[in-house]
């Protein structure tokens, strides 16, 4: 492995020669992890073992392994005052495996993260049913639970890109929007069996306790019937603050903002309530002017992620990994061209693959240290194929600001800098 | 009953669980009078829309104190979402999404404002507030007259100029999803 981030994203002491930096990080994963003091040249380089540190209540990471997310605002702005973030994004070029860590799970909210005691939170279900219930958080531990890995990836995940490409930003900027987590909970066919649903209620309004009172409303499909769940529970954990505690909205496969967090209502009904999120923001404007509504599913996509955009490669062997995914169902099958979408090679999975789960995928490659682009291409057991970025502006213009899912290509100039580019 | 057999078996298809449950263990009915405390959202055809009623020239002061500082002077110009203008910019390359420009429900406006504004203490204003400010954003869009009065009849009935601008995506459409077969 040979690719290695640039000073800007690895903090690099002043005293270390380039040859130890690079020489450092010539172990696969390791372009994900910072070094913190020169590299070991030889066996007798390695410091000496010794008692280490006390055991601890709760293990942070390395100081050695510093990864954070990046508070944004809308496109273009970064890098900026947490006060005025509108979400933060998951560091997917230091990241390896398949599931995102649970504090580098992106984030977007609405009116800050409310800071809410379970004990007073409450779930209040209503509207077109038999007996309208309130739950506590300790009800609905109570119940019959289920556990799955999804991703969840906001609406605007990728949104960088709609008309220009920044060639200085990285795999976090275009792609930090979208992370992958074990969510534990309640099936909502549980809870709507509870409150004896109307059998004409075919419509939801889930509604967040949080300043915006972010409701959306959710269409009830058999499929989203079938796998939408109340969670509070999170890798293993309860939800964190930024995630939805003390309980969210689960709906695997489809737009972030219809996971509501921190939920506290939903209401039975038989049409859309046209709220301010599903009419003035989450529609996607098109060429002519009119906007697409109720494009409620994640598309079917993909990102290399090492190397991305900000790194540096060398020539020689070099591996290719990335992320794929769709809210249709399980990712069938990923190509990787590593001369700007011309040939394709298919790219090896992670297995078992899940369904709408992010996957990552791997693939050898020798690069010959001519200047090149490369680019992957994911389709889904459904038959949809990740579009190239030309068909795809063709058929949405570059105004719609939500639901990017072209191909991401990334270009390698002969120095092996790995740049943004639109194709 | 089927329906609940139906949800254990679906559960029960997941992995092993503790006894059935019945559905009278869980939480505890919901009376009228506290649904009526969150029960805030308001439909297209103005359902959930209160009593009360609030004019345009009411709410231009209302907004002056409560959302001139975000969102500028006359709705322009703030640091937050522009609310006035943008019309016939939606095929530009900068496209100005606004609520006159863009917004294809009035009874949306008054959702919003209650539920979500103003940002630092929303569901501070009084439902007349509500009301008036809502009056005074349509106003600034020359949706409303600038002497002009809404309430919760007149506000459904109000076609915003933005109304037919919207194409459901076939799969989640509305007006077919649970149409009877």
């Amino acid at each position: 492995m040979s690719f290695k981030a640039p000073d800007d994203l690895l903090p690099r002491p002043a005293n270390v020669s380039r040859r130890g930096f690079v020489g450092g990080l010539s172990a696969g994963v390791l372009g994900a992890v910072a070094t913190g003091a020169a590299g070991a040249e030889t066996l007798a380089d390695v410091p000496d073992r010794g008692p280490g540190a006390d055991l601890s209540a709760h293990s942070d990471r390395s100081r050695f392994a510093k990864i954070d997310r990046i508070p944004e605002s809308t496109p273009g702005k970064r890098n900026i005052d947490p006060g005025d973030a509108i979400n933060s994004k998951t560091p997917h070029q230091r990241l390896v495996g398949n599931i995102t860590p649970t504090d580098l799970h992106y984030e977007r909210s609405h009116s800050g993260v409310p800071d809410i005691d379970p004990a007073q939170h409450r779930l209040l279900i209503h509207g077109m049913v038999e007996k309208p219930l309130i739950f506590s958080v300790e009800d609905l531990k109570r119940m019959p639970s289920i556990t799955r890995i999804v991703f969840i990836e906001c609406t605007g995940n990728g949104w960088e890109n709609w008309k220009k490409a920044d060639p200085d930003i990285t795999v976090q900027n275009t792609h930090g929007l979208v992370s992958t987590n074990e969510w534990t909970g309640v099936p909502l066919k549980f809870l709507i069996d509870l409150v004896s649903k109307d059998s004409n209620a075919s419509w939801m309004l889930a509604e967040g306790g949080d300043g915006a009172g972010v409701d959306r409303s959710i269409p009830l499909t058999d499929e989203i019937v079938n796998e939408a769940f109340v969670a509070y529970g999170q890798n293993g954990e309860p939800l964190r603050p930024a995630h939805g505690f003390p309980m969210r909205l689960v709906m695997p496969g489809f737009e972030g903002n219809l996971n509501i967090k921190w939920l506290r209502r939903l209401k039975f009904g038989n049409a859309p309530w046209m709220t301010r999120w599903e009419t003035a923001r989450y529609t996607q404007l098109l060429a002519d002017g009119k906007a697409r509504q109720f494009q409620l599913r994640m598309e079917t996509n993909s990102v290399i992620t090492q190397p991305s955009g900000m790194m540096q490669i060398q020539p020689g062997y070099n591996r290719i990994s990335g992320l794929a995914w769709s809210g249709h169902g399980k990712i069938a099958k990923v190509d990787i061209s590593t001369d700007g979408a011309k040939t394709w090679t298919q790219a090896q999975l992670s297995q078992p693959v899940l369904s709408k789960a992010q996957m990552r995928f791997q693939m050898d490659w020798v690069w010959d240290g001519k200047p090149t682009k490369i680019v992957s291409r994911s389709t889904d057991d459904h038959g949809n194929v990740q579009p190239d970025r030309q068909s795809f502006i063709a058929a949405m213009g570059t105004n719609a600001l939500f639901h990017y899912n072209a191909q991401q290509t990334w270009s390698i100039d002969e120095a092996g800098r790995v740049r943004n580019v639109l194709a | 009953m089927s329906s609940h057999k139906l949800v254990l078996a679906g559960v029960l298809a997941i992995g092993p669980l503790a006894a059935p449950a019945l559905a009278f263990d869980f939480g505890r009915p919901a009376t009228p009078e506290e649904i009526k405390l969150w029960d805030i959202d308001v439909g297209p055809d103005g359902k959930g829309l209160p009593d009360g009623s609030g004019t345009a020239v009411q709410g231009k002061q209302i907004f002056a104190n409560n959302c001139a500082a975000c969102h500028g002077d006359n709705g322009q110009g703030g640091i937050k979402d522009r609310l006035a203008g943008g019309q016939g910019t939606l095929t530009s390359s900068m496209p100005v999404k606004t609520v006159g420009s863009f917004w294809p429900y009035a009874t949306t406006l008054f959702d919003y404002v209650r539920r979500a504004m103003p940002y630092p203490t929303p569901g501070s204003l009084s439902t007349d507030e509500t009301y008036a400010v809502t009056a005074y954003i349509l106003s600034l869009n020359g949706i409303v007259a600038a002497d002009g009065k809404v309430d919760k009849d007149s506000l459904p009935k109000i076609k915003m100029p933005n109304r037919d601008g919207f194409i459901p995506e076939p799969e989640f459409d509305p007006a077919r999803l649970f149409r009877k077969k």
